[in-house]
Parts: C-alpha cells; structure tokens; sequence
C-alpha cells in the first residue's frame, strides 16, 4: 500500500517534470507557488495530522524563514545556501522556543496559545520598522542567477516540494513517526507505555516548524517581496485549511489542499472582487461536506 | 509632563481601553466556558458592531440607540450561527476554528461591499467628547464613559450569573454540560442564549469603541488576537478571569507602546507567554 502510494507520487512528480516547458507563464507561476505552498502544508501536517496537534500560528516559522532570506538577500547580500541555512535555523529556534510554551497545553489551550505566540512574530514584523520595515515589507528580494527566470525556479521548487514530501514520507512513516500517531489517538496509553510523550510532541514541534521554515525561504525567493501579511492569522489559518481540505494524516492530502486554494485564489480575484466571500464559504463548505478532506475521503472510498 | 503624570495618565489610558477589551473578551470567554468553541468570528462581531451602531447613529441621531441596535443586530447574527451551524460541530476543534474564519471572512467582504473602505467615525453626544483637567492633567471624559460602561456590563454580568436562575443554568452547563442536561437543563437554548449575549457584548465594544477608535476596514481581525490573550491570560470561561485579564493586557498594550513603541506587541504577548508557563490554564482557569 505504502509503496503504491510512494510510486504514485513519484510519478507525479516525473509529471510535474516533464510538464515544465509546456506550461505557459501565468500557469507556471500558480503551480510553483502550489509547491511552494504545499511545503508549509505538509509540514503543519506533521503537528495538525499525524500528532493530533492543530497549531494556529505556523505562519510565524514561514515568516521567520521568508524574513531572515528577504533581510540577509538584500542588505547584506547572502546567497542562497547562507540564507536557507539561517531561515531554517532561525525558523527552527523559534519553534524550540515556542514549544517550550505550547506543548505544555492541550486541545483548545493549545490552539489559542499557538495562535498568541504567532501573533507575536506578526507583531515584530509589523512593529519592528528598523529592522522589518513595518508595514511596507522587504521587496527586491534577488533570486541566485541560476534560479532566476520562472523555469528553473519551477524545477528548483518541484525539487524542493519532493524532497520534503519524501523525507516527511520517511519521517511519519517512521518509528518516530508511529509513536506520533499513537501520541494522536492516545496520550495517556503512550505515556503508561513508557514513552516520553512531552520529548515526542515537542520535537515534532520543532520538526515542523523547521520544514515550515524552510517553505518561507523558498517564498521569499519565489515572491520577492516579504511582509507582515506573510504572518499574519490568516496565513496560519488558510494552512490549516489546505490540510483541512486535502486530508489530515496524508501528505497527499496537504499538496492537492494547497493546489486546490492556490488556484481558487488566483483564478476567482481574476473573474470577482468577491472572492474573499468566496473563499469563506469554502472554508464553510469543506466542513460541512468533506469533513474528512479529499484525500481521506477517497481512501476512505478505496477501502470499502 | 512630568514623569508622575506620565504614569497616571497612561495608567488612565490604560484602564480605559481594557475597559473595551472587557467588552470584547467576556463574550469570548463566555462562548468558550459554555460551548468550548473557539470563534474567530468574535472580532466580525465587534466590527459588524461597530457598522450597525454607524448606521443607526446616523440615522436616528442617537447613540444610545446605536449602542442597543449594535448590540441587537449581531446577537441575532450570533444566535443564527450558533443555531444553523456551529452547532453540527460539538467537540471538533479544527471544524470550528474553520468554520468561523469562515465566516470572519464573510463577514469582512460583505462590511466592504456595505459601508466601503473608508474609516468613519461614530458620533457621539458632546458631553462625551469634552476632557476635563484634575491637578493639571488633561482626562477625556469619553475614557471615563468607557470604565463606567464596562464597569456596569460587569456588575450585570455578575449579578445575571450568580444571582439569577438562568446564570445557574448557564453555571451548571460550564461546569458539566452532559449533567446539565441530565438534570433537565434545556442546554441547548443555553447555548444559543450565551451565544447571543456573547456577540451582543463584542457588538456593544465595537459600538463604544468606535466612537473613540474610529470602524473601518480590518478592525476585525486586528481586535481578535487582543480578546484571545485576554482570556487566555485570565482563563477560559471565568468572568472574574475576564475582568483582571482585560485590565492588564490594556495597561500593558498601553505602556508597551508608550515606552517601547518598535516592541509594542512583544511587550504584549510575552508576558502571557510567561504567564502560561506558570499556569498553563490561565490566572482564574480551572483545569
């Protein structure tokens, strides 16, 4: 099963790849973006699907990794692997950090404290001028030569999204992995188990906000131009969605829910200045009919 | 100014504006002791508040009818949601976190398409607009109708809580809302009835608020995260939790931007980071 599904993706992936020089501009740029996109879903999977954790403030380790590219690219000209290796550790720390707070709490306590400690970046971005340039964000964010037309940007995204999504894959599919979702469906049999439940959910915390970070460098390459609306609530929450969407406890699941909202997005503000209404009753649509996300419900289906 | 009127007069601001985070936050914390949903429509309701009170403050020339219709108007929209939607999703978190930004965006867009983008302010009757000077500081009067409109929600709550047979009812059902049930409280219409006075009070600190902070586009989303670390600094669900909560995170929004303006929001939620790192359920939380 697992192998079908891994043979599967990778084929999507050799699709992605072969289709590169037949996609015309403006779709070329929707599906980097969809890629780029799916890195924070996935990686908010790992907490919301397989941990059992919904964390309401993942924009704040996206946006410590598309700040620390957008701030060391143009005033201080670092490269490319200089700035990846900052945004992720950077985004990495923070989550260490914030852990230390979050993972104390549960359910409800746990969303409302991610989201507060979210809002914390988001405040640092917008208040911090001197440093972030406040409201007015960091543009001119230079792309490395190679990289620097849509094209090879696209395949360095496509390569990007495949690594994580293969690592992940190794990850959840993992010892480490398991004792996650033994961690989801129940905390206190694990703890009687003998495992560190604490060390487990704090490290995932960690893990993910690393891989989340490292979406963030790839966005501020990807966009060029960085700013609080990058962290803000809604930016956390249109995560959640994507994997809400997709399925929660699939690494499938958190790529088509990132597709599917990116082009939603971009093709709706095309043909209406409504599409923020429209984009709540999606919100309000996926719960009341695909509770389980596309990805869960078609499996869901398989198995029957 | 000298330094000892510094502190009395952001002192002052202070208190005045976790007057109007009162009004934002008991809502929240009531919705959330009853129900255990967490809405991010709350700040919807304190800007759909806000429009509603413009609107009827414009029309009829009364603020006090602006307050009541506010007030009004967004309890019925609350109990709709309660009713019609929330509901259905008892006990799935992620469902409602979703489900209410949902509609927090809905809710936006269609502010938008209503009033427009541009900032209004609401008219308020000029013995609220006059400031008065004690021992040579200058205090606005709007302020002090602030702490007192807060401070009478307060002492209504209380009394509508701990003194009355509904606020048993609703007690019973935060307590234990399956016991509830199964002693013959109706806690469905609870719910809907904390629903509903919830939004109304998030309506009536948009109404208050917008006399004095202006209602425009935004407000929604900018007022939300203030509510949540009001009640998760005070705790869920306590009344008691809501009042101290509101007090502190207004004075140190107020002396975080006086006294360190670039690290405002950090002075903010770092000390509820604190805070939470002693006791995870907040200062009155019950765990």
């Amino acid at each position: 099963m697992i192998r079908r599904r891994a043979l599967l993706g990778l084929g999507v992936v050799a699709l992605l790849a072969l289709a590169g020089p037949l996609f015309s501009p403006y779709p070329l740029t929707l599906v980097t973006q969809a890629l780029v996109v799916a890195i924070l879903a996935m990686s908010l999977d790992v907490l919301l699907g397989y941990t059992g954790l919904p964390s309401l403030g993942h924009a704040a380790y996206w946006g410590v990794g598309a700040y620390a590219v957008a701030l060391l690219a143009t005033d201080h000209g670092v490269g490319l692997a200089g700035c990846a290796g900052v945004g992720v550790l950077l985004a990495a720390a923070t989550a260490a950090v914030f852990g230390l707070v979050a993972i104390r709490a549960a359910g409800t306590y746990f969303l409302m404290i991610t989201l507060a400690l979210g809002m914390v970046v988001w405040g640092l971005a917008f208040r911090w001028v001197s440093l972030t340039k406040g409201d007015n964000g960091v543009s001119g964010v230079p792309r490395p030569e190679l990289l620097a037309s849509p094209l090879p940007f696209y395949y360095f995204a496509l390569a990007a999204a495949a690594l994580v999504w293969i690592t992940l894959g190794l990850l959840v599919a993992s010892p480490f992995g398991l004792t996650l979702r033994g961690i989801r469906e129940s905390e206190s049999r694990m703890r009687s188990l003998g495992y560190n439940v604490w060390l487990h959910k704090y490290l995932a915390f960690v893990i993910s906000g690393a891989f989340a970070g490292a979406g963030g460098v790839l966005w501020a390459y990807y966009n060029g131009f960085v700013s609080p609306t990058d962290v803000q609530l809604v930016t956390s929450v249109e995560a959640l969605l994507m994997v809400a969407l997709g399925g929660p406890g699939t690494l499938a699941g958190p790529v088509v829910g990132a597709g599917v909202i990116v082009f939603l997005k971009n093709f709706v503000s095309l043909y209406t200045k409504r599409w923020l209404l429209i984009l709540g009753a999606v919100y309000i649509g996926v719960i009341l009919f695909a509770p389980r996300g596309v990805v869960g419900a078609l499996r869901g289906r398989a198995r029957e | 100014m000298s330094r000892p009127d510094f502190w009395v007069i952001q002192t002052f601001n202070g208190l005045s504006y976790g007057a109007l985070l009162f009004l934002l936050a008991s809502g929240l914390s009531l919705i959330f002791g009853v129900m255990r949903i967490v809405n991010l429509a709350h700040g919807s309701y304190f800007m759909l508040g806000g429009y509603v009170g413009l609107t009827v403050a414009l029309r009829s020339r009364s603020f006090a009818a602006a307050l009541l219709g506010g007030a009004l108007a967004v309890a019925l929209i609350g109990m709709g949601m309660e009713r019609l939607f929330l509901r259905r999703l008892k006990g799935q978190t992620l469902g409602q976190v979703l489900m209410t930004v949902g509609f927090a965006l809905i809710f936006q867009d269609l502010a938008l398409l209503i009033w427009g983008g541009d900032p209004y302010s609401i008219p308020v009757p000029p013995a609220l607009t006059r400031s008065f000077t004690v021992s040579g500081m200058v205090f606005s009067s709007y302020r002090v109708f602030l702490i007192g409109l807060a401070a009478v929600v307060a002492v209504g709550l209380w009394w509508l809580l701990d003194r009355t047979r509904v606020g048993a009812f609703v007690r019973a059902a935060v307590d234990d809302a399956e016991m509830a049930q199964g002693v013959g409280i109706n806690v469905p219409r609870a719910s809907l009835g904390v629903f509903a006075l919830g939004a109304a009070l998030a309506a009536l600190g948009g109404v208050a608020g917008g006399g004095f902070l202006g209602v425009y586009p935004g407000t929604d989303f900018e007022v939300l995260p203030y509510a949540f670390v009001v009640v998760i600094v005070g705790g869920l669900g306590s009344l008691p939790g809501a009042i101290v909560g509101s007090v502190l995170v207004g004075l140190l929004d107020n002396f975080g931007k006086a006294l360190f303006p670039e690290l405002s929001y950090f002075t903010l939620f770092a000390p509820m980071a604190l805070i939470l790192a002693v006791r995870p359920t907040g200062l009155f939380g019950r765990t």
